[in-house]
């Protein structure tokens, strides 16, 4: 998969930009607990700085109310905190991770119950993309960047819209989303995201051997993986949610303006405000032809 | 020898190119040949029919080899026949090859034959033609064709009306833009001279004729007005010649004693005042709000020198004769404007050089009623249009202000929709806990950690192993499934035979269901009868396709009835809608079974 066009000093230098859930209610009710995957996912960070000198490694947390930067391998402000039993990399990553969520406890005080537990991929995608952003314009010489979602919460509807546009702006500029869905269900997003863009996506069976998946798959970097052989999926689930209930649907009605996707058939678009037309035949001969019927505005 | 009937020629019959040949007589006509070798005996007499020849080779004749014809069959094996001559050959050779060509239109004669009995459409004969070529270049929509409007299951006219974009080819064809003037100035003539009898000869055709009028009116209006009554046309033509060779010799003396001698002569030497005065017009006519300063001054047409300054002291001027100078600066212009204004006669429909003259002075009239028009609307507009803008007070134009809604109103508005979805949706993956407990875990795993330390091993040892194969056959296994070239498609791995007959079950499905579910809802009793005729070829097709993925071998079977999957379910679908409308119908009508309208 080639990379963007980035004159490296080598070409297997990667910058990682790893996407954490951290949503606490999918944690308290997943099979794998959260101290082991952090052990995991710890070790598989240890293991990419490893791999060669220049690489990098940036740990976003998705949280349920929010987002934010938890660790940057190349800030050179990581103080070996703590007791000596871990190295400084998880020690600063740990003390991150739990100011963090405070901080998302705190915002989350107002929210009614009852929500779906899905976390913010959409806020963390996009706050991924910015920094490649950054080092992109930062000079010729940078690693070659892409994006690790490790995910177990499922997927938003809500969310829909914001992350084709992440996934359409990563594909832009050349960057892959890998992913890495740790949940029950399948996810539809994360299965487009990393079609779209060329990375690879996998749903590992076995939660417990999860750093030897993370190590076989999702440690190499870009340049190896024209010589390497990644399972890729069968296929890929790409079904779109509507605009107007937030429902997965795999049949519904466009604008023809705008392109939204509704599930039923409306007199005007709510996105840009355009009306639609008459419908051509009765209504009391629902054909197949008519099932998907595209629609004209004024 | 012979004519277009039969041929008959001497010949070797050669089974390779090395044999020796058995002599004897070859003789073709129009449905087969038949070779006769001298010796009765030998057995090597041959009856071919042309209908099982494909092809035909020869040797060339500048070549050393010996004139050879071979004609290949349909079953791969040849038949080669050397002649005595090339002169032999070539005979033969041209009889195979218009044999063969009538041969291949036969087929299509039977499409023919079948395409055009319709009693019930009116079509035209290049209408048919079209169809018939289309027929011809398309193999695909010949099968199809012949399945269906052979098989009486959709009609000719069903059958095309659903291919309108393929038929309407011809309205391109007939281009209505008319060909404009030439570029190249025709109008100047130049005759063709002859040393030997000092005779000049200058040729006139239509068209330039009709330049000639278009850019000189006067030459124009004096053709209106002297022929017929002062002198016949040819006479006209000798003396506008006789202006154009006696200007080009830029002999100044002998022009102006000539003009001044022929009155007739000294209007097409003169300079024409028609033009002078549309000119003077035009001018006059600018647009005052243009911001131009247009006066008299600017018409620098009639000026000497065009208005160039130079400096004519040396120069001696005549008044008298600077009427008879004519400029090629001056014919460019013109001959340019002409050709921009375009044309508004075409020459072939004019018989004569009279009617020509009078067709160009009626469309000039027309031009000049449009003109006064024109110039009434500039009189008017100038009073509003000659503002001065920074005095105006800025008026707001009738414009529908761009409204951009702000995003984060659509995405919070949708938050009550998810609300109310939400919360019958996914129960299984609702939390039991309540926000903090869960919130505590969390952190008491992140405690956890600090304290103890990454666990060790990591992974244990045996579900890494167990992982590690788990990929690996996963891998190998997706890549046996699917195939190394990522191009190869599952039709690829199938016989050709069996790709074949899937897609052509797959078209004719597609273009029968097209025609289904586009009757639908039925309004007459034709649409009905349509519609049966077609559920009865659809259900014919489920047998078939049965039968296709039991001959085949058992590990195919399975790909070839994924691949077969959804045709069966689109034909279960019309089938499914068809009884159900059935159904509705006769609900409906109560006692008439048929449902009728």
């Amino acid at each position: 998969m080639a990379s963007a066009p980035s004159k490296l000093y080598s070409d297997d230098v990667s910058l990682v930009v790893v996407l954490l859930d951290t949503n606490p209610f999918f944690w308290s009710s997943s099979s794998l607990s959260f101290s082991q995957f952090l052990t995991h996912v710890l070790a598989f960070f240890n293991a990419i700085l490893t791999l060669n000198q220049l690489n990098q490694v940036v740990v976003i947390a998705t949280g349920y109310n929010s987002c934010d930067y938890v660790y940057d391998s190349s800030s050179t402000g990581n103080q070996s905190v703590g007791n000596g039993r871990m190295p400084s990399l998880c020690a600063t990553l740990l003390q991150n991770l739990e100011e963090f969520m405070n901080k998302d406890e705190q915002l989350g005080k107002q929210e009614p119950e009852g929500r779906i537990a899905c976390s913010l991929l959409s806020g963390s995608l996009s706050m991924a993309l910015c920094y490649i952003q950054r080092v992109f314009r930062s000079g010729l010489l940078h690693p070659q960047p892409r994006i690790l979602c490790l995910q177990g919460s499922p997927d938003g509807p809500e969310q829909y819209v914001a992350i084709m546009n992440a996934i359409f702006s990563a594909q832009r500029s050349m960057v892959p989303i890998d992913s890495c869905y740790l949940g029950a269900q399948n996810s539809a997003f994360l299965q487009q995201a990393s079609y779209i863009t060329g990375g690879v996506h996998h749903k590992p069976q076995q939660l417990d051997g999860l750093f030897q998946y993370l190590l076989t798959i999702f440690g190499t970097d870009l340049h190896s993986r024209n010589f390497l052989q990644l399972p890729k999926p069968v296929g890929v689930d790409f079904r779109a949610s509507c605009f107007c209930h937030k429902n997965t649907i795999d049949m519904g009605y466009i604008c023809s303006v705008c392109l939204s996707i509704y599930c039923k058939h409306l007199k005007k678009c709510s996105t840009c405000g355009s009306v639609f037309g008459q419908a051509q035949t009765q209504s009391d001969e629902p054909s197949a032809t008519n099932r998907k019927r595209k629609t004209t505005d004024a | 020898m012979s004519g277009a009937a039969q041929v008959t020629k001497r010949a070797k019959y050669k089974i390779s190119v090395k044999d020796p040949g058995t002599p004897g007589a070859l003789r073709m006509n129009d449905q087969k040949l038949m070779f006769m070798p001298d010796n009765r005996n030998s057995g090597a007499k041959l009856v071919v029919e042309f209908k099982s020849i494909q092809g035909h080779k020869y040797t060339k004749e500048g070549s050393n080899k010996p004139p050879l014809i071979n004609l290949a069959n349909a079953q791969g094996g040849s038949y080669i026949f050397e002649f005595d001559s090339y002169a032999d050959l070539h005979v033969c050779r041209d009889f195979v090859s218009k044999v063969l060509e009538k041969s291949k239109e036969t087929p299509n004669a039977a499409l023919e034959k079948s395409a055009i009995k319709l009693p019930d459409e009116q079509l035209s004969e290049e209408e048919m033609q079209l169809r018939i070529k289309l027929l011809q270049e398309n193999s695909e929509l010949q099968k199809l064709h012949r399945q269906f409007v052979g098989g009486n299951i959709l009609t000719e006219a069903e059958f095309w009306a659903a291919r309108k974009k393929l038929l309407d080819i011809d309205p391109s064809k007939k281009s209505k833009q008319r060909v404009g003037f030439k570029s190249a100035m025709i109008s100047d003539i130049r005759p063709a001279t002859d040393g030997r009898t000092n005779k000049v000869t200058f040729s006139l055709t239509p068209e330039i004729i009709l330049q000639i009028f278009a850019e000189k009116p006067a030459v124009h209006r004096a053709f209106l007005n002297f022929v017929p009554n002062k002198m016949t046309e040819m006479e006209f033509w000798t003396k506008y010649c006789r202006a154009e060779y006696l200007s080009r010799t830029k002999n100044y003396h002998a022009v102006v004693a000539e003009a001044a001698e022929d009155e007739e002569l000294a209007v097409f030497l003169k300079e024409d005042d028609i033009l002078a005065n549309e000119v003077r017009k035009k001018i006059r006519r600018v647009d005052p709000t243009l911001d131009m300063e247009a006066d008299e001054g600017d018409d620098y047409t009639h000026l000497p020198d065009h208005g160039i300054f130079r400096d004519g002291t040396k120069e001696s001027n005549e008044l008298q004769s600077e009427h008879y100078r004519r400029t090629l600066l001056q014919d460019l212009n013109r001959h340019a404007a002409v050709v921009l204004e375009g044309r508004t006669i075409d020459v072939e429909r004019e018989d004569s050089t009279r009617a020509l003259a009078e067709a160009l002075a009626r469309s000039k009239r027309g031009n000049e009623g449009a003109d006064n028009n024109a110039n009434e609307e500039r009189l008017d507009r100038t009073p509003r249009v000659a503002e001065i803008e920074d005095l105006q007070a800025p008026h707001c134009l009738p414009l529908a202000p761009l409204s951009i809604k702000d995003a984060r109103e659509y995405f919070d508005s949708q938050q009550a929709n998810t609300l109310k979805a939400s919360r019958d949706a996914q129960a299984s993956m609702k939390c039991s806990l309540s926000k903090q407990e869960a919130y505590r875990s969390v952190r008491d795993a992140i405690s956890e950690i600090k304290d103890m330390g990454l666990s060790d091993p990591i992974v244990n040892p045996e579900v890494a192993l167990k992982v590690y194969s788990g990929l690996t056959h996963n891998i190998s296994s997706i890549k046996y499934h699917l195939g190394k070239n990522p191009r190869e498609t599952v039709l690829d791995r199938l016989p050709s035979a069996t790709k074949e007959k899937l897609l052509y079950h797959w078209m004719s499905i597609q273009e029968l269901l097209k025609h289904f579910w586009s009757s639908y809802p039925i309004t007459t009793p034709y649409l009905y009868s349509k519609v049966n005729r077609l559920k009865d070829a659809l259900s014919n097709i489920y047998p078939q396709l049965e039968e296709m993925k039991e001959s085949l071998p058992a590990d195919l079977r399975h790909q070839v009835s994924l691949l077969v999957r959804p045709m069966q379910q689109a034909l279960d679908a019309a089938i499914q809608h068809y009884d159900a409308d059935l159904q509705k119908r006769s609900a409906k009508s109560g006692e008439k079974p048929n449902g009728y309208i």
